[in-house]
Parts: structure tokens; sequence; C-alpha cells
């Protein structure tokens, strides 16, 4: 059995069924790729993986360290070596980066606010988030700065992948961390995934366009069509579907998104 | 040749060691109001007569005033059932055994030192924090700054005291501002003169004792030409108080080019109506902030207010109040801009929990020939929950030309979004919504000495958890 198993995933939003029986096991060490047309069910699988309160599970199990997440809050979820890179981060004003980096930090090490011995000490918390900020191209500036407050499109997907550089996932989800972002930042951000790369982690890319993948090669590539994935295979589906579109399943190709 | 010093051993107490001890009377605590007990209070301190003949004039006043009905509900208030002077020795019949277990608790989880959660509770009527006081106290009294209380103020600087008191907020203010003229006892009295800068805030603290809380504190700052003062009134953890009634007067004058800041933090237990009357008059080019953070109390009614009198005056009043279940919280601030050319913010935050309310009251008042100001008033509420409620009564009266203002009012929630970020993180839920509810008192925070601030994020956590009654 892979470390992270999905199957027969069903889950809906305000009653209206939108995953319908998704399957899929990641091992660690490997990179696969969701690829699908606006509408499909991309957003769905990383928020219902993840535990958004505003998705139903109408079915199915996903198995990670012996337990079925899907019966766990997001937190737990986390702190069991989850970790999703959000496609629209969310502002939080007033809790600084640094501190939100900390505080997250000391969540997953068990510390709740008693055990100091499980806090994490001034000096390592600065020295690893120095050589983080190092490989994705960011300065000090950006940590006293509200959560995601006022930061461009490059900042916030930076941040996301900085998040995910100190928390250490073994799974990590990337929904559609290449929307919005010139091929600088994309380049930054594969650089730091691919340095993280390795056979302690398992990844989940989740994009519309094949862009990100020229930068972060995928082992496995599926397609997902209305909930439900058309195609599995290796990088070469990547390939097709940059010539040929969605159009195999499709019969409108949604509009260009501007990046 | 040496001359031996007159000691009058008994008579000259008062003068050498600032105590007295009256002779053949013996106050006795008693319920209720009327001239009589104002006069007693007025002779065991050994007023002048003109604070005597206030005090009667102002208890007239307050015995002809109705009881404001625009705001909290007050009905409730018996006022023939208070103690209005109790000498600190009768405060001290209480014990910590008699403390409500969640008082204690609260202490226990801030921890607040054995000495001082006794004083706060009102078990002992002494902090000792005296060394900090006096070695404070030789670099103020260098610098010709005056800090005392307000009761050593009016024996020791009788002119200056006579030449400010009441002038900001006179007796006739309002109800509440004749009942604490009438029966005044405590408070801070700060003089600072011409040019000179208090670099460390002044906190009552310093020198608390169980006068200073009491029910009718009156406080008095006069800040000098270009001079400036922070004052730090209160401590975040909860004070208890068998006291039903809490109404305190503060006047402010700020002159030309000084600045003033007093801040206020008041965490009074959930029995306690806080009533209190807080205004400054800021002079040309003077700068007056309020910062004023109210949590605890059954209800608090409190609008600190500057008078804008002169040309490039400039007030500024930053709140926070946080209403649990059963409080009402209603709190804002006023003002007045007499003259053009001032400009003035408010910045309200507040947050309501398990059924608390809160409310925002604002007054603008810009008057004729005031042109050219500018105000900008922003409030902002969060609910916790949906029995809670929050609402705003911005009260503007505009009359005169080219003038600026400005009103914006949010009200919101925890949002899910933001509460699934954070948790996606692996922070689990309630540590999620206190830093949710901490980063949005953040801007009132940041204004905060470090270890207020600290303390206050703490006890956020500890409201949010439920554990603070």
């Amino acid at each position: 059995m892979a470390d992270f198993e999905i199957r027969d995933l069903r889950a809906s939003v305000e009653g209206r069924q939108i995953l319908k029986g998704v399957s899929l096991s990641i091992s660690k060490g490997e990179v696969h790729a969701v690829m699908g047309p606006n509408g499909s069910g991309k957003s769905t699988l990383s928020h219902t993986l993840m535990g958004h309160p505003g998705y139903t599970v109408d079915g199915g199990v996903v198995t990670f360290k012996g337990q079925n997440v899907l019966e766990l809050e997001p937190d737990e979820r986390a702190r069991l070596g989850m970790f999703l890179a959000f496609q629209y981060p969310v502002v939080v004003p007033g809790i600084s980066m640094t501190n939100f980096l900390r505080t997250a930090l000391n969540a997953k090490r068990g510390y709740d606010g008693k055990d100091k011995s499980k806090q994490i000490a001034p000096k390592e918390f600065r020295s690893m988030l120095k050589d983080e900020l190092d490989v994705l191209h960011m300065d000090d500036s950006f940590l006293p700065r509200y959560i995601n407050d006022g930061f461009s499109g490059g900042e916030k997907k930076r941040a996301e992948i900085l998040q995910m550089a100190m928390l250490r996932p073994e799974i990590a989800i990337l929904d559609e961390t290449d929307s919005g972002l010139d091929i600088d930042s994309i380049k930054f951000v594969a650089e730091a995934v691919n340095r993280m790369r390795g056979p302690d982690l398992g990844v989940l890319i989740i994009t519309h366009y094949t862009r990100i993948l020229e930068f972060i090669k995928p082992d496995f590539v599926h397609v997902l069509v209305d909930g439900k994935f058309v195609l599995s295979g290796g990088a070469e589906i990547a390939d097709r579907l940059e010539k040929t579109g969605y159009s195999e399943w499709v019969t409108e190709e949604e509009p260009k998104e501007v990046a | 040749m040496a001359t031996v010093p007159k000691v009058e051993v008994g008579t000259d107490y008062k003068e050498k060691y600032g105590f007295f001890v009256p002779e053949e009377y013996v106050f006795k605590a008693k319920r209720g109001l009327n001239p009589e007990i104002v006069k007693e209070i007025s002779w065991m301190k050994q007023e002048p007569e003109w604070m005597t003949n206030m005090r009667l004039r102002s208890l007239e006043i307050f015995r002809k005033k109705p009881m404001p009905k625009w705001g909290a509900d007050l009905s409730v208030i018996d006022f023939e059932n208070i103690f209005y002077y109790l000498k600190a020795s009768d405060k001290q019949s209480k014990t910590w055994e008699d403390l409500p277990p969640d008082i204690k608790a609260t202490y226990d989880r801030l921890g607040v030192p054995e000495a001082e959660r006794k004083f706060l509770a009102g078990v002992s009527a002494q902090y000792e924090s005296e060394v900090v006081y006096h070695s404070l106290q030789k670099e103020l009294t260098a610098k010709g700054v005056i800090f005392t209380d307000t009761d050593s103020a009016l024996r020791d600087h009788p002119d200056l005291f006579k030449e400010y008191f009441g002038t900001v907020i006179p007796p006739a203010d309002n109800k509440f501002s004749a009942l604490n003229t009438a029966v005044w006892s405590g408070g801070s009295f700060i003089y600072v003169p011409k040019g000179v800068r208090v670099d460390i805030p002044l906190q009552a603290y310093f020198r608390i004792n169980a006068e200073n809380m009491g029910q009718f504190e009156r406080t008095l700052i006069i800040c000098d030409e270009g001079s400036f003062v922070h004052y730090i009134e209160g401590c975040t953890a909860p004070i208890y108080t068998t006291d039903s009634l809490h109404s305190a007067v503060v006047e402010i004058i700020v002159k030309k080019n000084a600045r003033c800041r007093y801040t206020t933090i008041q965490n009074w237990s959930t029995n306690v109506f806080n009533l209190v009357t807080k205004r400054a008059m800021a002079y040309a080019d003077a700068t007056m902030e309020w910062v004023d953070g109210n949590l605890g109390s059954q209800i608090t009614m409190k609008y600190p207010s500057v008078y804008l009198m002169e040309p490039g005056a400039k007030g500024d009043v930053l709140s926070v109040a946080f209403a649990g279940k059963g409080q009402h919280q209603d709190a804002g601030g006023k003002m007045i801009h007499v003259a053009p050319n001032t400009t003035s913010t408010i910045t309200s935050k507040s947050i309501s929990k398990g059924g608390g309310r809160t409310s925002y009251r604002g007054h603008i008042k810009i008057y004729p020939g005031a042109n050219n100001c500018k105000s900008f008033v922003k409030c902002d509420a969060l609910l916790l929950d949906d029995e809670s409620r929050s609402d705003t009564y911005p009260y503007n009266d505009v009359d005169a030309e080219n003038v600026t203002l400005g009103h914006e009012a949010t009200v919101s929630k925890v949002s899910d979004e933001q509460l699934f970020y954070l948790m996606s993180r692996g922070i689990p839920r309630a540590e999620a919504e206190t830093m949710i509810v901490n980063g949005f008192i953040e801007p009132f925070t940041k204004e905060l000495p470090l270890e207020y601030a600290v303390e206050l994020n703490r006890l956020i956590q500890l409201e949010m958890e439920g554990s603070v009654g």
C-alpha cells in the first residue's frame, strides 16, 4: 500500500456533487500531477483532502499513516504531515509572518503552551528561516508583515512554499501554485520544491496548465474531468495536453487564464 | 551653636510624614448619600472649605439630574445601597477565601505574584512597589514634575489644584461627574512643567493603594507648554471588588505644543458598573491621545473626549472593548473641534462573545468657524458567535466649512477561511481563534508598553477559553 491512499473519494459543495469517485496512491518520493479543465473538481480535491468545512465528504477513504484523515480536523491532518499550498492564500491581519511561522512550527512539534522543551529555539528558528528565504529569493522585510496582507501574487505563492519548507510535510498538495506567477517566481518556487524532493516527501501538484511541470517534473500525471480521473500515466501525458488541451474530454476549452 | 529641633510628637505628623491621625472622631462607614456624609468625607480629609462647598454643590446637581437613558440600562443601580467612602482599613475585611474561584483561577493563570493578587483582590491595602516608586520620584522631583495622589495634591499644591480642578469637567457636566465631584477620593495628580519631557511612562501602579483603586477616583493632569507625559492606569489582571459602582473623572489640560498620552487597561470584576468621564482640553499644536482598553465589568460607559481649543490641536482615541456573557461595553469617543485647523481620529475595536454586547458611541462636533478641520472615525466589531451583538451610534454635528469627515464601520465574524488557513498549518482551533482575535486588536496592542501587550494577549486567550468569569 502506498503511503497516502485516496480511495473512491466523493465530495460535494452546497449539495452539488463535484468529486465522483477519485482514487489515487501517492508514495513518498513521488511527484504526482493532477490536471484538468476549470470546473473539473481540482480545487474540491485539494480542499477536501485538507478538510475545509465548506466541502462535504459523501464517501470514500483517505489513508495516511494508518488513519482515515477524512475523520480528522485540518490541524490534525497538518500535524500528521500533510500540507496544502493554497491557490488563494488568506489574509489574516495583525499577525506577523514570523509569529505565524513560529506558532505553526511549534504546533507541529507538539508544543501546546506547556512543555517548553518542545518549542523551537529562537536561534534555530532564525537560521532555518534565513536558509529558506534565500532559496526563495525573499528578504527579511517580509517577516514583520501581516499574514498575506498586501502581498503581491508572487509574494503570496512564495510565502506558501516558505511555509512548506519550514513545516517539512510528508505529503504536500500544491493547488494551482503557478497561477498568477511570473516566470521568475515560478522558477524560484520550483527550485524550492525540487530542493525538498526526496524519499521523505510525496507531492501532489494540482494545475490547469503544464507550465509549472516544465520546472517540477512529475512522475505521474492524472487527468481529472467532471470529478473523475479519465487518464493516468507518466510525464508524457503533460506533453500531450500541452498540444491538445482538454478537447478530448470537453467540447469547449475554457478561456485562457490571464497570468 | 547647635539648636535642638523642636519636636511636637503627634502634631507634626501631617507635615513630616504625610499622614495624620484624626482624633476624637471615629468614622463609621455608612451606606447611602446625603450632605452629612459628603461633609464627613471632606472633614476626614481635612479639606479646605472651597472643596467642601464644591462637594455639596455637586451633590445637589447629582440629585437634580435625571439618570441618563440614552445608553446602557442603569436603572438597577441603587444609590442608597452604596458606601461612598471607605477607609483603607475598612476595605481589608475581606479574606482571600471569600474570593470567587474564577478570579483566583485567573490570577493563577496570569501568573500574578502573591502580594499583588492580594492587593488586586482588595484583601491587602497596599501593593509594595515602593522601591521603583521612590527612585522614580527622585528623578521627577529634580525636573519639577509632580506625581502624587489627588488628595495629597490638594493639600500640598493648593493653588495649582484650585486653578484647574473641575475646569475641564464641571460638576454639572453629567450626573456621574456630579456624583464623582461630591464624593471623590484618590486618583492621580500630575503636573509637568514647561518643556519637560517625562521619558518613562508614569504608572499609577507604582504607587497604588486602596484609595487609588477606589470607586470615585479623580485624576487631574496638567501638561504645561511643550511638555510630554505618558500616564498608564490599570492592569490586565481582573480587579475584584464588591463595590458595584465605579465612577471616575479624569481631567487633562494639554497646553501649547505639549503632548499627553493616557493609557488605560481596565478589567473590573463582572459585577461592576463602570461609568467614567474622561476629557482633555488641547491647546495650540498640542496632542492628546487616549488609549483605552475595557475588559470586564457588567456595564461600561466611557467616551474619552478631546476639546480641540486652538488651531493645530490634535486628538486621538484608540479603544478596545471585550464583552463576554452578560456584559455590555458601551464605549467610544468624542471630538469637539472648537478651533479651525484641528484634527482628530477615533479608532474603536470591539469584540463580543457568548451573548455579550458592545456598542460604539461617538460624537464629532465641529463648531461654526472651526474651518479646515479633519476628523476620521473607524470602528470595527468582531462577533465570535451568533448570540453576541454589536451596534454603532455615530453622531456628527458639523457647522463649519471645508471640513473633512470620514467614518468607516465594519462588523465581522471570525472567518471560516482564516480559521481553515491557520488550522491547515497545524494550529489547533482554539489557538487559531485566539490568534485571529489578537490580530484584530493588534493596532491597539502595539501602542501598549510590551509587558501590558503580552498580558493583554494572554488575557484574551483566557477569555477565549471561557475560563474568565
